[in-house]
């Protein structure tokens, strides 16, 4: 429900909720996505994104993101600089990227160890949706403590990974299994009401077959 | 169950008693019951917001600020010191509000730090609105504080119904919600009754209603920044209304119910998409043109 602080605020660096403090959110999930420091990264921008994003300042927020700068930091008007200090390789492309929210973009990541793809949008007020990770479709808004894991497709793994969960106590607050074929590879991504502890990710890795496991805190 | 929880104007104002006098006094008690804080604590918080919005009316005044495409900045500060100049047509407290409705507004666009209030697009308004009223009425901060829960309550009744983007309802589900938000404010702050304050917001909402959302480009800059300041005066000129007694006939309820109605007849050309409006004209188009391929 709105209270009175989701009308007197949120504090943001403008110009815009969705254009602006939208894609500083996008891009620290997909740092948080990446795992590590962002080394190189090609963003394709959708529909508005595309056609406003000088005006609106969508780029340097967006690279603000992958920086892990907030929404309110007097920085995202700078982070084009800032990255290029750091060594941060950043091309930006305007692409239609077909049936997807006009205000999408495409973020291709590579870090020393991992590459990632993460297509989000930017829903209106700030909120935003991760729509794909590489080609598994998910839905991850950023708003809960979330839990990324990548796993061959098996019987058993869900289970395994709700029943540590349950046991700490914590509460699912939705799920999303995604699989590129049946018995292939597979991406689970869910949203709880508590922190996930790093001991209970520690034992979620731990599981046979888990391969990869990514902690996302609150944006 | 939230004891202060209302859904409509009509519930906010049954909640007004000889113990909580304000809608203010509504709005804070619902806020510290919601988040399971003390009144103290919630306070703080909105101090902090208002601390916000003043840094970002200052440096709208005082500093050269300019939008990355060029199109708006510096306006807030020319419109004080044609105030201090002792020029302004519209008398010392409406010209006020304007310059820093329209420097907070700048900030916006030049990328520097606001709150939104209820959005973006729209921050400019109620910071204009307050610290006019500060400083042409030797008010206390906390005076402001509480102006900014009242704030908050005219805006939480309207997004129970509608929703406030210009992509959905167009402007005057933004920039008209901020203004009845500020106007509610404006009366609640100079000691007028909570009746008073729905009556003010309603006043204010009923002149911007039908406003469409149609910046050039699509950028948060024509005409939203001069539509912040000229709105903060719109607000001040409803608080006026409402204090003089005179009647609005419309309850507030049913102007948002309006409101939504002709948000929902409106073409999407009109509704934030940058596409008809003013961002239709021949010079709008010229401009975003000659000034995007240049950035």
């Amino acid at each position: 429900m709105t209270d009175a602080f989701d009308i007197i605020g949120p504090v943001m660096i403008g110009p815009s909720s969705s254009h602006t403090a939208g894609a500083v959110r996008i891009g620290r999930l997909a740092r948080a996505i990446l795992g590590e420091q962002p080394l190189k990264c090609e963003i394709l921008l959708h529909g508005s994104f595309a056609s406003t994003y000088r005006g609106h300042g969508t780029d340097r927020a967006l690279v603000a993101g992958l920086l892990s700068l907030n929404v309110d930091d007097e920085r995202v008007r700078e982070a084009l600089k800032i990255a290029s200090g750091k060594g941060l390789e950043i091309i930006f492309k305007t692409k239609d990227l077909g049936e997807v929210h006009p205000n999408s973009a495409l973020i291709k990541l590579k870090g020393k160890n991992q590459e990632v793809e993460v297509l989000a949008c930017s829903v209106g007020g700030g909120h935003v949706v991760v729509k794909k990770i590489d080609s598994f479709d998910v839905e991850l808004s950023g708003d809960l403590p979330t839990i990324v894991a990548a796993y061959p497709d098996r019987p058993g793994v869900v289970a395994a990974v709700t029943a540590l969960l349950a046991s700490a106590g914590v509460n699912i607050a939705h799920m999303r299994v995604s699989r590129t074929a049946a018995g292939a590879q597979a991406l689970m991504v869910a949203e709880t009401d508590q922190i996930v502890s790093q001991g209970l990710v520690t034992a979620i890795k731990a599981l046979p077959m888990m391969e990869r496991v990514i902690q996302i805190e609150p944006i | 169950m939230n004891p202060y929880k209302f859904n409509s104007m009509s519930e906010l104002l049954s909640l007004v008693n000889e113990e909580v006098k304000t809608i203010a006094d509504v709005v804070m008690r619902f806020q510290a019951e919601e988040e399971g804080k003390s009144e103290k604590e919630i306070y703080d918080v909105m101090a902090k917001r208002l601390q916000i919005m003043r840094e970002a009316a200052d440096k709208g005044i005082n500093e050269d600020i300019c939008s990355p495409t060029g199109l708006v900045g510096g306006g807030g500060k020319r419109l004080e010191e044609r105030r201090l100049a002792g020029l302004s047509v519209s008398g010392t407290t409406s010209a006020r509000a304007s310059a820093i409705a329209m420097a907070v507004a700048e900030v916006n666009a030049a990328m520097g730090r606001v709150v939104a209030a209820p959005t973006a697009g729209s921050c400019g308004i109620l910071p204009g609105v307050l610290f006019a009223l500060e400083a042409e009425k030797n008010l206390e901060e906390e005076k402001l504080v509480k102006g900014l829960f009242t704030a908050a309550g005219i805006g939480m009744i309207t997004a129970r119904q509608a929703n406030l983007s210009g992509a959905a309802l167009g402007c005057q589900a933004e920039c008209g919600v901020a203004t009845a938000m500020a106007a509610a404010a404006a009366v609640e702050i100079i000691g007028g009754e909570a009746k008073q304050a729905a009556v003010a917001s309603g006043i204010a909402l009923q002149g911007l209603l039908g406003l469409v959302c149609d910046p050039v480009g699509g950028l948060v800059e024509i005409p939203c920044v001069n539509r912040n300041a000229i709105c903060a005066a719109h607000a001040l000129a409803a608080a006026d209304i409402a204090l003089a007694g005179i009647c609005c006939y419309i309850p507030f309820d049913e102007i948002i119910t309006a409101m939504v109605e002709v948000g929902r007849v409106m073409p999407p050309s009109l509704r934030e998409t940058g596409i008809g409006g003013l961002a239709g004209c021949p010079s709008a188009k010229k401009l975003i043109k000659d000034k995007l391929e240049n950035l």
